[in-house]
């Protein structure tokens, strides 16, 4: 069980945002992908998940090739993405948006299960269940989010910025969280983020994406220790 | 006192019909965020394959599914192979807010001028399967007739069966997610492009039970240039705007709430009000309360 | 300089015009007649692009305003004698006076609310006349602006006279547009069909300029609509139905919205149609239901294919097509 990714290429029109890049992700693992704006985690993410083409390479999960594939018949495999900024549907419910992770599993019973499951990870998204997703806090949003991939029963999840434009102390629940969840479930994770100093600390490995290659891989222990790493993304 | 239960029975047996068609507009509204104003033209061709059902088969509950069949296919090839492809292309630009009322008007326009010419504009007749003669009442006659109990009960079993499937099955929590956010909904394992079909195909053939029914309803005929057919063009649209675009609920509620004031307005105001009358309602309702009697309060701006 | 080019402009329109006049001394009493209908479109046309293009409605009342320029010009003409020049700024009027009211209601309305309260309206309208005596019923009233000067010459016939008033009209109505929509009023509005909110937080009163937008395009619309009944003769409900409004969009939709200089396109393939119609029944030796169905088809997926694949027009293409060449030599 693992995410084999060789080569990767992906261009938006003439603009060649992942470029040739490979690397691999042991199940139960938290890889932390950093890298400044631009630097193609986003696009990353989303061809892992069928939302962009690449236009060369491969990418595996547990043997499935994930590049000709739809997102929805990825998510069937047990890939599970959290896309950039919160991604709830705001006109539904909290209790809609869990629902939503468990459709295509048609199994209402497991279903009721698992969002028993989620609010026992996130107990404030269990008080708001009936509440539109769009009166939630920030915070609280990205909590449903996650919980909402969560519901699809996945065995890898792609996280896109989870702390975007979240306080400090929420961040740091959500980080701790993730940790759990891969840890304790065995979950496999592949964490992009901007706030590299808190991805690193949670995470197994890191992979450091500057203008859409691969500049640094290795332990997120020696990532942190790295100088250059440190002047570059770290801050210090 | 006659009078009045009269009109209260015209109005509600009108109204469940126009509360079809708003399902209909409802349903396209939901899966593509596009109101569609072919709906009563694609209303119009469904009745067109019950009358054909009828003439060789003779059969008004063979008539009915055929019709709700056709409509439900010909809307199917609508959002397959004309909506997808104006909904990619007009996703830019400066008319890119308006190219889907457009083309779905020129839709209208193409599917009655296609009818016509295969069928004639004169009227073609369908007959209810039971009688129109209104029930006596004492010495009265009611306006309310077998077959207007029989349009009622149709509706409601057809209303209930529909919100059944949306509450009971995922489908509708499908149809809401694939209109919300696309993505999000891909992502959630949905085939959004699927959902769509399914929710216009689903909407033609409630468009078509409701061309069925205006016909047998009126005097039994039915062409493009009938009053029914004008009827229908607006009474979806307007009924559909009552009850706020997005809830089912809302669209019968709506579909109600426009048969009665219409009803009421020809019997106690002036027979020449037929037209203006609606008009003036939904001026009303997007005046007082833009949102709809139940209604999502963004989607007027959407 | 900008004094200049706008003289300019305007020997430009009176060049055209002279033009105009000379072709309709040349050509038969058909094309004349068809002529008229070019300009009388021409106006109607520039009404829709008017409010589609620069301020993002699209309204389907159009035929309504229409005929409220014709009936009312009608009324003025055979009931209080007024003179044939004021009935058309009656009409204009009355169509305004219209307009402001359907704009008020539309500054509050967006996209496909407007669409679907003006088709109610375009479907209502018309038969209301059906309720007034004064108005004439089903029959309608005439409208006659009487025979030409004869000041003009014994054989200048009828045709040729309504030609000549309504391509001054169209030129006149094209030059005031034109200058409108250069104007603050255009700007604005252009501003409020791109980015509603933006332009509201520059300080435009988005909604005061949709009803401005309204009354301009109902005047243009009233004014074409008495033009209209004068060709014909008659104002009648059954002269503004649902399929003149569709007509008219489809017209727009063809010139581009966006501009108007491509009114011509669509104005001229308005009228053309019928014709092109005719020859492909004869053709394909058409039965009577297709003949007379034909029209309406061809209308109906023009619009469908215009908006499709040249959703802005043709004369948008050709700019953005041209500016794209240019661009590829510079690099
Ligand atoms: N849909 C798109 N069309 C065109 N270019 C795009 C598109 N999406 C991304 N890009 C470009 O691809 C490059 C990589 O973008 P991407 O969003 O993957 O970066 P990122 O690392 O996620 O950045 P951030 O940290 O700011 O989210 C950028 O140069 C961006 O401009
Ligand atoms: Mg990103």
């Amino acid at each position: 069980m693992s995410l084999e990714v060789s080569q990767l290429t992906v261009h938006h029109g003439a603009i060649c945002a992942v470029n040739d890049v490979s690397f691999s992700v042991k199940k139960g693992e938290l890889v932390a992908v950093i890298g400044s704006n631009g630097a193609g985690k986003t696009t990353l993410l989303r061809t892992l998940s069928g939302l962009n083409k690449a236009t060369h390479g491969s990418a595996t999960w547990n043997g499935h090739n994930l590049l000709h594939s739809k997102p929805e018949r990825i998510v069937r495999h047990g890939v599970s993405h959290v896309s950039e900024g919160k991604a709830v549907i705001p006109e539904l419910t909290v209790s809609e948006n869990l629902e939503l992770g468990a459709i295509w599993r048609k199994n209402k019973k497991e279903s009721s299960a698992s969002k028993a499951e989620i609010t026992a990870i996130f107990p404030r998204l269990g008080e708001r269940l009936k509440q539109r997703a769009d009166t939630l806090s920030g915070g609280e949003r990205q909590m449903l989010a996650i919980g909402r991939a969560l519901m699809s029963k996945p065995e890898i999840l792609l996280l896109d910025e989870p702390s975007l434009g979240l306080a400090p102390l929420v961040v740091e629940q959500i980080f701790q969280t993730i940790r759990d969840l891969a840890t304790s479930m065995g979950l496999t994770v592949v964490l992009v983020e901007q706030n590299a100093m808190g991805a690193l600390k949670i995470a197994d490995n890191g992979i450091v994406l500057n203008l859409g290659k691969v500049a640094v891989t290795g332990t997120a222990q020696s990532l942190i220790a790295d100088p250059q790493v440190r002047a570059a993304y770290l801050g210090y | 006192m006659i009078q009045l239960i009269n009109t209260l029975l015209i109005g509600i047996t009108a109204g469940s019909i126009y509360a079809l068609m708003a399902i209909a507009i409802v349903l396209v509204w939901r899966s593509t965020r596009v109101i569609n104003f072919a709906q009563a033209g694609m209303a119009l061709l469904s009745t067109y394959f019950g009358y054909e059902a009828m003439v060789h088969l003779n059969s008004f509950w063979i008539a009915l599914p055929v019709a709700m069949i056709g409509g439900a296919a010909v809307a199917a090839f609508i959002e397959l192979v004309f909506m997808r492809f104006l909904l990619k292309r007009s996703a830019h630009g400066a008319i890119s807010g308006v190219a889907p009322i457009i083309a779905t008007l020129g839709l209208l326009g193409v599917i009655r001028s296609l009818t016509s010419s295969i069928w004639g504009g004169q009227d073609v007749r369908i007959v209810g399967p039971v009688s129109n003669v209104g029930y006596s009442l004492g010495a009265n006659t009611l306006a309310f007739s077998p077959l207007k109990l029989l349009i009622l009960v149709t509706v409601i079993v057809l209303v209930l069966l529909l919100s059944l499937l949306f509450q009971k099955s995922n489908m509708g929590l499908s149809l809401r997610a694939s209109a919300f956010s696309p993505e999000i909904a891909r992502l959630s394992g949905i085939r959004v492009n699927g959902v769509r079909t399914l929710g216009w195909s689903l909407a033609g053939a409630s468009g078509a039970v409701a061309g069925m029914f205006q016909t047998v309803n009126g005097n039994g005929s039915f062409s493009p240039d009938s009053i029914e057919f004008s009827l229908l063009l607006v009474s979806g649209f307007i009924a559909a705007v009552i009850g706020g675009l997005d809830s089912l609920v809302g669209a019968v509620i709506g579909g109600l709430v426009l048969g009665l004031v219409i009803s009421f307005v020809l019997m106690y105001i002036n027979s020449s009000l037929f037209f203006i009358a609606p008009f003036v309602i939904l001026l009303i309702v997007l005046f007082v309360r833009p949102q709809g009697i139940i209604g999502a309060k963004a989607a007027r701006r959407a | 300089m900008h004094r200049f080019q706008k003289s300019n402009k305007l020997l430009l329109f009176i060049a055209f015009g002279f033009i105009l006049f000379l072709l309709s001394n040349r050509v038969d009493e058909l094309r004349v007649y068809q002529g008229a209908s070019i300009a009388v479109y021409v106006i109607a046309i520039s009404s829709i692009i008017l409010l589609t293009g620069y301020s993002g409605q699209v309204s389907l009342g159009h035929g309504a305003l229409l005929a409220i320029g014709a009936y009312s010009a009608a009324v003025a003409r055979n009931e209080f004698n007024v003179p044939v020049v004021l009935c058309f700024f009656i009409a204009v009027l009355a169509a305004a006076f219209g307009g402001v009211l359907l704009g008020v209601a539309a500054a509050r309305l967006t996209g496909p609310y407007l669409a679907g309260a003006t088709l109610a309206l375009a479907i209502g309208l018309p038969s209301l006349a059906n309720q007034f005596t004064i108005l004439g019923g089903e029959q309608g009233l005439i409208f006659d602006v009487g025979f030409p000067p004869l000041s003009l010459g014994e054989d200048f016939t009828q045709y040729k006279w309504f030609f000549w008033i309504s391509a001054l009209a169209a030129l006149i109505s094209m030059w005031l547009l034109s200058n409108v929509l250069r104007s603050r009023f255009g700007q604005n509005w252009r501003a409020g069909r791109s980015h509603e909110v933006a332009a509201q937080l520059a300080g435009i009163n988005t909604g005061r300029s949709k009803i401005l937008a309204f009354t301009i395009s109902a005047g243009v619309a009233g004014l074409s609509g008495a033009l209209l009944s004068m060709t014909i003769g008659t104002v009648s409900p059954s002269a503004f139905p649902l399929a003149l409004s569709f007509s008219l969009l489809t017209g727009a939709v063809l010139s581009g919205v966006t501009t108007l200089s491509g009114v011509m396109i669509g104005a001229v393939t308005l009228v053309a149609i019928p014709e092109i119609a005719d020859v492909i029944a004869n053709r394909i030796g058409a039965s009577e239901r297709i003949t007379t169905n034909l029209p309406g088809l061809i209308v109906s997926t023009l619009l469908i294919i215009t908006v499709l694949f040249v959703p802005h027009g043709p004369v948008e293409q050709h700019r953005s097509r041209k500016a794209k060449k240019l661009l590829q030599k510079k690099n």
